[in-house]
Order: C-alpha cells, then sequence, then structure tokens
C-alpha cells in the first residue's frame, strides 16, 4: 500500500501545475470565455507541448500513461485552474481510438481532436440508449451534447446495427468526419464556459467502423467519470483555497470573518469532504482496472459522492463569500459553475445512487 | 500509487484471521454480533487470551511485551477483530496509560504497572471529566495537596467508563490554583481502594450503566504516585489524547454494522418485499456504504503515513468527526430497520445468555438501545464541535 505519486506522476504533475500557475490566470481565462472563442489556442498547444495529452494513453498506444493514477493527476491540476481546453474528449475516446495508432498519435500531437458522439436526448444518464441507426452502411440520428463537437476533427458516433432502443446489444462505434455530407453540427456554450454540440446525422458515410460496443462504451466512460471527479477535485481545492484567503482577509465587526465560529466550522466540514472527495477518486483510479462489476460500482460510489461534496462545496464556499463569491469578476463563480455542471456529465447524483444500489444487489 | 496491500500484510491479516476463528468462543462472538451486555469476566477472558499470543498491546515496544506492529498492522488487526464480532478491549491502561507511562513515568512505576496491565491483574479507569469540566476539560477542580510524602485529594470525577470494575483510576488533579488552569495540573496514579473513594454508577439513555460518577474525599495517594513532573499534568494529557485518537475512524465497527444492517434490512419486509428492495431505504444504505468506501481510504492514507512515521495531526479530527457520523448513522439505519420490534426494552435478553428469549427479528433487542448509546461517539474523546475547531485553527490557520 502507497499513497505517494511515482516520481514520474510527481514530475508531470509539477510542471503541469508550475505552467498553468504561471500562463493560465482567472483574467486571461475569463477574457477567452467572454471573447466567444470554445478555448486558447495557445493554451492548448502548451498542454500537448508539455505532453499532458500523451500522458493520457498508455506506452503500447503511443502514449507514456493511460493509467488511472496518470489520469487523475492531471485531471486535478486541470480542475485547479479552470481549464476549459479539451483535453477531457481524450480521455472519452481514448480506449476507443487505440487501434488507430495514427489518430492517436495525431491527438497526443495536438493536430487532431477526437470526441465521443453519443448521448442521445431521450437517454438521460443511460449509456445503453441508442436510437441511432446504422442501416445499408450509412448512419442516421440525432446527438447531444457532444463534448467539443464543433472543435472536433474526428467523431466517435455509436449507432445501433440491431436490437432496440435500450438494448445493451447491437450497438456499435464508427469513426466519423465532422465535414462528410449530412453531418450538421449546431455548436453551444455551457454555463461553465466548456463548448457542446448537438450533432445530426442524415445518411452519413462513416470513415470506418471501430471494435466495440456497449462494453467498451462503458470502460470510456468509466476512464471520463475519474478524468471529471479528478477535475472536479482540483476545483473543489481551488475553491478552498480562495475560501480559506477570504476568511483570513476580509473583516466585519472588526476582525476577520475566519475568527467566527460559525464559519470555522463549515470550513472544517468542507475540508473534511474534500479529503473523502480525495479518497473517492483515489478508489476509482485504483479500480480503473479492475473486473467491470467492481469498477462499475467504484464509477457510481465515486460519482454519486463527487456530485454530493461538490454541491455542498460550491454551497458553502459562496456562502462564506457572500456577494463577492456571486459575480463572474472573482474566481470562485467559476469553480462554482464547473463543479456544478460537473455533477451534469456521465450521470449525477441519483442516478449514481441508484446504479450503484442495483450494482451492489447483483 | 498503490492501494494493495503488501504480500506479507495479506499473510498476517491470514494469521489473525485463522486465530481468531480457532481462539475466540462461540457464544463470546454471538454476545458482540447481536450487542448483549458483556460481563467483566468476558473482557477478562478476552484480555487473557490476547496476552497469551502476545498480542495484547499491538502499540507497545517489545520490550515492554508488546507486539510493535506499525500502524498498518495495528488497522488489520482491528478489521479482523471487528469482523470476526470479537469485543472491543478496555484501553484505557493498554492504550492511554501505558503510553504516558513509557514516555513520562519513572522506571520504578514502568516496572511496577506496565506488567499488572498486560497480566490484567489492574483494570484501570479514566479520571478525566469532571462536571464543571468536559470540552474545557483544563478547567478540572479536583484538588491535590501536598501534605508529607502525600497527596491529598478532593473533589469529583464523572463519566468514568467502566469504573466499577477498576481498581486503579489514573487522575488529572488540580496542584496549583494560582497559575493559569493548564500550568497547574498534575497526573496522580489513585488505588480505587484508598480510603475516601466512592463510585456511584450513572444509568444513561440506553438503561446501561457503563458509565460512573467517582468522589474523592480527603483520599491520601503517595506521592511516588505522580507521573513526571508536579504542574506537567496537562503536557501528558495531552500525550494520552493522541493516543486515544488511534483507531479513530472506525472503519473496521462500520463495517460490521453495515453488514448487520444489509443483513437485517434483507430479512424484514415490507409491503411485501424485503426492506432492502424498498428504494429509500436502499438509498440511505448506499449512501452511507459510499461515504464509508471513501472514509476507509481516508483512513489507510493517515494509517500508512503514520507506518512511514509521520505523525497525524489534525487528520485524526478529521476521523473523528467524519468516522462517527457515519457509525451514528449505521445506528440508526438498525433501529429503523428493525422497525416495531425495536419498541421493547429487552434487558433481560441483553444480560442474558444464549437461550434467553427475545422478541422481534435477529438484532431487534440492542437496536435502540445501540443507538441511543451511540450518541456518545460524538461528544466524548473531544466532542465533535472541539474537534472542528481544531481542524480550522491547526490545518487552516484561522
Amino acid at each position: 500500500m502507497d499513497f505517494n505519486l511515482t516520481d514520474e506522476r510527481r514530475m508531470l504533475q509539477d510542471s503541469l501545475g508550475r505552467f498553468l500557475a504561471d500562463t493560465y490566470d482567472h483574467e486571461t481565462r475569463r477574457k477567452t470565455i467572454a471573447s466567444g472563442a470554445p478555448y486558447d489556442r495557445k493554451t492548448y498547444e502548451g498542454l500537448v507541448e508539455l505532453g499532458v495529452l500523451g500522458a493520457l494513453f498508455s506506452e503500447d498506444t503511443g502514449g507514456f500513461g493511460g493509467a488511472g493514477f496518470d489520469i487523475a493527476v492531471v485531471f486535478e491540476e486541470l480542475g485547479r485552474a479552470g481549464v476549459i481546453e479539451p483535453v477531457l474528449p481524450a480521455v472519452l475516446v481514448g480506449s476507443l481510438v487505440a487501434q488507430d495508432a495514427d489518430l492517436v498519435e495525431a491527438v497526443i500531437s495536438g493536430g487532431a481532436i477526437a470526441t465521443l458522439t453519443h448521448a442521445e436526448p431521450l437517454a438521460r444518464y443511460d449509456l445503453n440508449h441508442v436510437a441511432s441507426r446504422v442501416s445499408g452502411g450509412v448512419l442516421t440520428g440525432a446527438k447531444h451534447h457532444v463534448l467539443n463537437g464543433a472543435q472536433a476533427t474526428h467523431l466517435i458516433v455509436s449507432a445501433r446495427e440491431s436490437g432496440e432502443d435500450w438494448d445493451k446489444d447491437g450497438i456499435a462505434l464508427f469513426l466519423v468526419d465532422p465535414a462528410a455530407a449530412g453531418v450538421t453540427i449546431t455548436d453551444h456554450v455551457n454555463n461553465d464556459g466548456t463548448s457542446g454540440a448537438t450533432v445530426v446525422l442524415e445518411n452519413v458515410v462513416p470513415s470506418a467502423r471501430l471494435e466495440g460496443g456497449y462494453d467498451a462504451l462503458e470502460m470510456a466512460n468509466a476512464r471520463a467519470t475519474l478524468a471529471i471527479c479528478a477535475e472536479a477535485l482540483g476545483a473543489m481545492e481551488a475553491a478552498k483555497a480562495l475560501t480559506l484567503d477570504y476568511l483570513k482577509e476580509r473583516k466585519q465587526f472588526g476582525v476577520p470573518i475566519g475568527k467566527f465560529q460559525a464559519l470555522q466550522h463549515r470550513m472544517a466540514d468542507v475540508l473534511i469532504e474534500i479529503e473523502q472527495a480525495r479518497s473517492a477518486v483515489i478508489n476509482l483510479a485504483g479500480h480503473l482496472d479492475a473486473d467491470p462489476v467492481t469498477r462499475e460500482r467504484h464509477v457510481s460510489a465515486t460519482k454519486n459522492l463527487i456530485g454530493r461534496v461538490g454541491a455542498l462545496v460550491v454551497e458553502e464556499t459562496v456562502q462564506m463569500h457572500g456577494g463577492i463569491g456571486m459575480t463572474d469578476e472573482y474566481a470562485l463563480s467559476h469553480f462554482a459553475r464547473r463543479i456544478t455542471m460537473i455533477d451534469h456529465w456521465f450521470g449525477d447524483v441519483d442516478h449514481h445512487l441508484a446504479r450503484f444500489i442495483a450494482l451492489s444487489a447483483a | 500509487m498503490d492501494l494493495n496491500y503488501t504480500d506479507e500484510q495479506n499473510a498476517f491479516r491470514e494469521e489473525v484471521r485463522d486465530w481468531l476463528i480457532e481462539t475466540l468462543p462461540r457464544d463470546l462472538t454471538e454476545k458482540v454480533r447481536l450487542g448483549k451486555r458483556l460481563t467483566k469476566q468476558d473482557s477478562e477472558n478476552w484480555h487473557a487470551m490476547l496476552n497469551a499470543r502476545g498480542w495484547l498491546a499491538p502499540n507497545w515496544p517489545r520490550q515492554y511485551g508488546g507486539a510493535e506492529w506499525d500502524a498498518v498492522q495495528r488497522q488489520i488487526f482491528e478489521d479482523e477483530c471487528c469482523r470476526a464480532h470479537a469485543p472491543r478491549l478496555v484501553p484505557f491502561g493498554l492504550s492511554m496509560l501505558a503510553p504516558v507511562l513509557m514516555a513520562f513515568g519513572s522506571e520504578e512505576q514502568r516496572q511496577r504497572f506496565l506488567p499488572r496491565i498486560l497480566s490484567g491483574e489492574d483494570w484501570w479507569c479514566q479520571g478525566y471529566s469532571e462536571p464543571g469540566a468536559g470540552s474545557d476539560l483544563a478547567a478540572l477542580k479536583t484538588r491535590a495537596v501536598r501534605d508529607g510524602d502525600h497527596y491529598v485529594v478532593n473533589g469529583q470525577k464523572t463519566w468514568t467508563t467502566l469504573g466499577q470494575h477498576a481498581n486503579w483510576i489514573f487522575c488529572l488533579v488540580r496542584t496549583d490554583p494560582d497559575v493559569k488552569k493548564q500550568e497547574g495540573i498534575s497526573f496522580l496514579l489513585i488505588d480505587m481502594k484508598t480510603p475516601g473513594i466512592t463510585v456511584r454508577p450513572i444509568v444513561l439513555v440506553d438503561g446501561g450503566a457503563e458509565v460512573n460518577e467517582v468522589f474523592f474525599d480527603n483520599v491520601r495517594v503517595p506521592a511516588e504516585n505522580l507521573v513526571g513532573e508536579e504542574n506537567k499534568g496537562w503536557t501528558y494529557a495531552k500525550y494520552l489524547l493522541t493516543h486515544e485518537r488511534t483507531n479513530i475512524a472506525g472503519v473496521g465497527f462500520s463495517n460490521a454494522a453495515l453488514e448487520t444492517v444489509k443483513e437485517v434490512a434483507s430479512k424484514v419486509q415490507s409491503g411485501g418485499k424485503p426492506l432492502a428492495e424498498n428504494p429509500h431505504f436502499a438509498a440511505r444504505i448506499a449512501q452511507v456504504e459510499i461515504d464509508l468506501m471513501a472514509m476507509a481510504t481516508t483512513n489507510l492514507r493517515v494509517v500508512s503515513a503514520a507506518a512511514k512515521g509521520q505523525a497525524p495531526g489534525a487528520e485524526s479530527s478529521m476521523l473523528k468527526v467524519k468516522g462517527t457520523i457515519i457509525r451514528q448513522e449505521l445506528t440508526s439505519l438498525l433501529r429503523r430497520a428493525v422497525g416495531p420490534d425495536a419498541l421493547p426494552f429487552q434487558e433481560d435478553y441483553l444480560d442474558g445468555g444464549d437461550n434467553a428469549e427475545m422478541m422481534g427479528p435477529e438484532h431487534a433487542a440492542a437496536s435502540s438501545p445501540s443507538y441511543f448509546n451511540n450518541r456518545k461517539l460524538s461528544i466524548f474523546g473531544g466532542s465533535n464541535e472541539v474537534q472542528r475547531t481544531i481542524i480550522t485553527k491547526a490545518i487552516m490557520g484561522l
């Protein structure tokens, strides 16, 4: 048992943390979002140069990481800085495109952004709902909440080859060129400044059919859930740090407000729960390669806990700040938005509580 | 990062598990499993079994007869004991007084008292809290005045756990009333048979009497029973409290309690189906299980750092708060799982042997008393509010 990072991961954590601290300040980030740009090109290139994308892929697929703790280390740092650049899509598709060495190389070197085009309007958080169909070699269907869908150079699209809309069997995965005939992509901005898109497919000819179906999607979802939970952890740490500083600086009734026990005890609970969140991320990272039932139990346990702790951290840190915590000008509101929106990706608190119960009973 | 135990640690777990199965009598584990009351003899028997195996004092160095296990081994041992429904060891001599004597006692005191803790000849209790000194422990008033080669002690201690069985008590007493409150306290060892001591049981909300009031009326204590220096007792008391907080997370207890709740919920019926299938109840169980999964890892992070020599500081306070919230939630769930059969106060069953009759499903008799009794978890050993203050001051510098 060892809860320390390896030297390689600690170096990655340090260099990534330093790069973001030096270049990714709140004002710069805020300007990018205000300009309507989906992300900052230069920052993304910097992340690529640091090897952040490579750290998300295993050595046998051309990267130098790819394990649970690699993903966790990278995304905790991204979350701490509030990075909106499209790194998460690489985790979402990483295990699905591993067989395509050229595409992996292009993703790692920053030349390609590949994203998962899977969720459908009736699916809510259920991974097995796929109504999009493939018939006669062409794809037809509607996908929504496609992460960075309008910035992507490659779409990994799920579609049904057989069975009913809710069947796990019969789902297949295809590589689709966003510029292909019949693909319509509509861009939107999410509450937290990240970019989503709706993708409509009408008789689209895919570039390739990938290996894997539902099981592969579940694995991809597990990896992305770990990434986004680690990102939430980093954002919570940032919110905590801002709040601690504020409790020491802000004076009311002639003393720093951190002298008031009503606030001290709220802060103590925030701290205790963030340690719980850290342990939950460690649990999922450590079980990412376990058998599917064990892995998925940890996926649901961790995502549920992160959602609950995230809401607590957001609500308490904003409350302890008072009005200033609600302003767009102040960084806390940005972390609050990101942590809250994370609950809406890959299944929220309620979805995963129900799923944990079902998996435990099985 | 590696969440796996080493081969040595796994082998150690096997060894402990096998020994517990071999050694623990079934009637004793059934009492623990069903939440029945343990007698003094039950505790002494378990104490003797562990002493015979050399596992009685996991945290003691070998030179004093301890097992000298590291923090991870101790955690494994705790987990396995809980899993096997072993009785809880009475900690006052073994894990509270003994470390203080080793660190601050005289050689004569160590030679005199440590072997008798192991042999079970002495049963120690703790004389800390007073009616006017709870969370503000340093406000204690029990007075010790030097008179020749004795101290004369007058005052009152309270919440003295299992004091009715004890023949010795370690006390914090005031030896100087004219200085800052922390600087006038001494640490005194007192023979309970000394004239002037009266022990009075306090019946608690669960109907049991595990705690007592202890009154001191001109009790003459030999000066050689002073630990360390006069008026330095607060330092020793704080040292003791850090030892009181080992295994504070209570992961083993919670794991066992979770299994019990699940077992009862799967057997009792609600709406013609097992209660475990009631979505509301299932959600409560699942949520506390998820919290426990994370807390177990938080605990291992602290334990593993401790095994590498890093002293846990305010992390202990975090584990205490979260650990007790989880344990209390589990006692609440058990009471609710039992349903209307949690109503009767079945004292004869709780005190009885194997053949005592009980109304309701297994665990029914103990469910309400256990719920009531475990309100103590967030109150003793530094209330959860005191722990939150420690966290803010120590970790966050507020």
